[in-house]
């Protein structure tokens, strides 16, 4: 049997379009304006508001709802409601910033650490010590003139009385000595520090001493 | 040339000014989000307004929503409307709050139902176009607020959520939660029901003051 275009022009309810009454106009007039309604409903629809007054009454007040309601000015605001908007934005922004410096600074902090400690790895590292036995002092100025000598493991003041092979002397910073694996004397370098001590110079550097000079292990070195 | 020296931070030929905004909202300029929304704060707080139903509630639920949709700025895709994506954002949120503040209460089972389609309009006055210099008025904006404020909650919301926020009728089942013939009831209903009660209105007087003609209606 074939099916009237109604029948297959949509998935509306078929509607006859001659005998299309009120009620059945009125369902459908939300969707008629939408345009969501099926073309057969839709011509049906439209014959019957030629002739039906209250019918167009009723299609005509509802589009004017919805134009009447879609104005902005019908969306009104409590007053200030765009400074306290912008404000809290504001707020929350500032906070999200504060947000990530809170993170940064402990970061930061972290970062300075391991970059200190890879500092101190490489300080030490780099120097490979030449004495075996060697231990931390400190309180050696790194600006201070010292002398080494070919095959010794240590550095002295220039003078000092325990220098092993004194033709093959090299003048260098207290630095650059430790740098390159000498640790310091205790005969000659306890006499300077104790020195430099009563001047109360400031102790800055930190550095192995070589123990194979100690009979008593209380140096002032340590 | 001095032009070659100029960043160009728009991110391509072809976008609106709201797009490009979001773009530079999405890389980090978060303090261009106020500029973005602004256009949809009205809008924003009228979905709030529709569901909650209470000034201080409405704004502060707004606020969390447009926060939220900064928070989620970058999950915003360009496919979708952002205003839509906003007032989405915005209806959720209401909703939650909503559930929240009535935990445990018991919805009239009335309120659950629709009345399918069964809606017979009761005025048939001949409505000419509406000028929209009406509007300007207070009266008549209030009147008009009050028509809608008096439907069934499950009929405001939908109206609001189509006909006010322009969501599409997809969007605004998404967003409440409901079947898309759900929404095509209740605005049918809702839009008739206003129109019977503006209809009304006009017999009973607030419109008497306009600048009409006798026994002409306004619109």
């Amino acid at each position: 049997m074939v099916q009237p275009p109604a029948l297959r022009e949509g998935n509306k309810p078929v509607v006859n379009r001659e005998t299309m009454n009120c009620e059945q106009v009125w369902k459908e007039v939300s969707n008629y304006l939408e345009g969501d309604i099926a073309p057969a409903t839709r011509a049906a629809m439209d014959d019957h508001l030629l002739t039906c007054q209250r019918c167009r009454s009723v299609l005509e007040g509802s589009r004017n709802v919805i134009r009447l309601y879609r104005d902005e000015r019908m969306s009104d605001v409590p007053a200030g409601f765009g400074r306290r908007l912008e404000k809290r934005i504001s707020q929350s922004v500032r906070a999200q910033g504060r947000g990530w410096l809170t993170w940064l600074i402990p970061i930061a902090a972290l970062a300075l650490l391991a970059g200190g400690l890879r500092w101190e790895n490489s300080w030490t590292k780099a120097r490979q010590l030449r004495a075996d036995r060697a231990h931390w002092v400190t309180k050696i100025p790194p600006d201070m003139k010292v002398v080494v000598s070919e095959g010794a493991k240590d550095f002295h003041v220039p003078g000092c009385e325990v220098i092993r092979n004194k033709d093959n002397l090299r003048t260098l910073t207290a630095r650059e000595a430790i740098r390159e694996g000498y640790v310091p004397c205790v005969k000659c370098m306890r006499k300077y520090l104790q020195t430099a001590s009563n001047a109360n110079a400031p102790p800055d550097l930190e550095v192995q001493a070589e123990t194979d000079f100690e009979d008593d292990g209380k140096s002032p070195l340590r | 040339m001095a032009e070659l020296n100029v960043v160009v931070d728009n991110p391509g030929s072809g976008t609106t000014p709201e797009q490009d905004l979001i773009a530079q909202v999405q890389r980090g300029h978060h303090g261009l989000f106020y500029e973005l929304v602004r256009p949809y704060e009205r809008r924003v707080y009228a979905a709030a307004m529709a569901i909650l139903r209470n000034e201080a509630d409405a704004e502060d639920v707004a606020q969390e929503a447009m926060l939220k949709a900064l928070a989620n700025i970058r999950q915003f895709r360009s496919e979708a409307r952002f205003s839509t994506w906003l007032i989405q954002i915005t209806v959720n949120e209401a909703l939650m709050r909503r559930r929240r503040e009535r935990a445990g209460m018991i919805e009239g089972i009335d309120d659950q139902r629709d009345q399918e389609g069964e809606y017979a309009p009761r005025d048939f006055a001949d409505w000419r176009e509406i000028p929209s210099e009406s509007l300007e008025r207070k009266e008549v904006r209030h009147k008009l607020a009050e028509a809608l404020a008096s439907l069934d909650r499950k009929y405001r919301e939908v109206f609001i959520l189509r006909d006010m926020e322009q969501l599409n009728i997809q969007e605004t089942a998404e967003a409440l939660g409901i079947s898309v013939a759900s929404v095509k009831t209740r605005l049918m209903r809702a839009r008739l029901m206003l129109r019977d009660l503006l209809a009304g209105g006009w017999d009973g007087g607030w419109f008497s003051r306009l600048p009409f003609e006798k026994g002409t209606n306004p619109w």
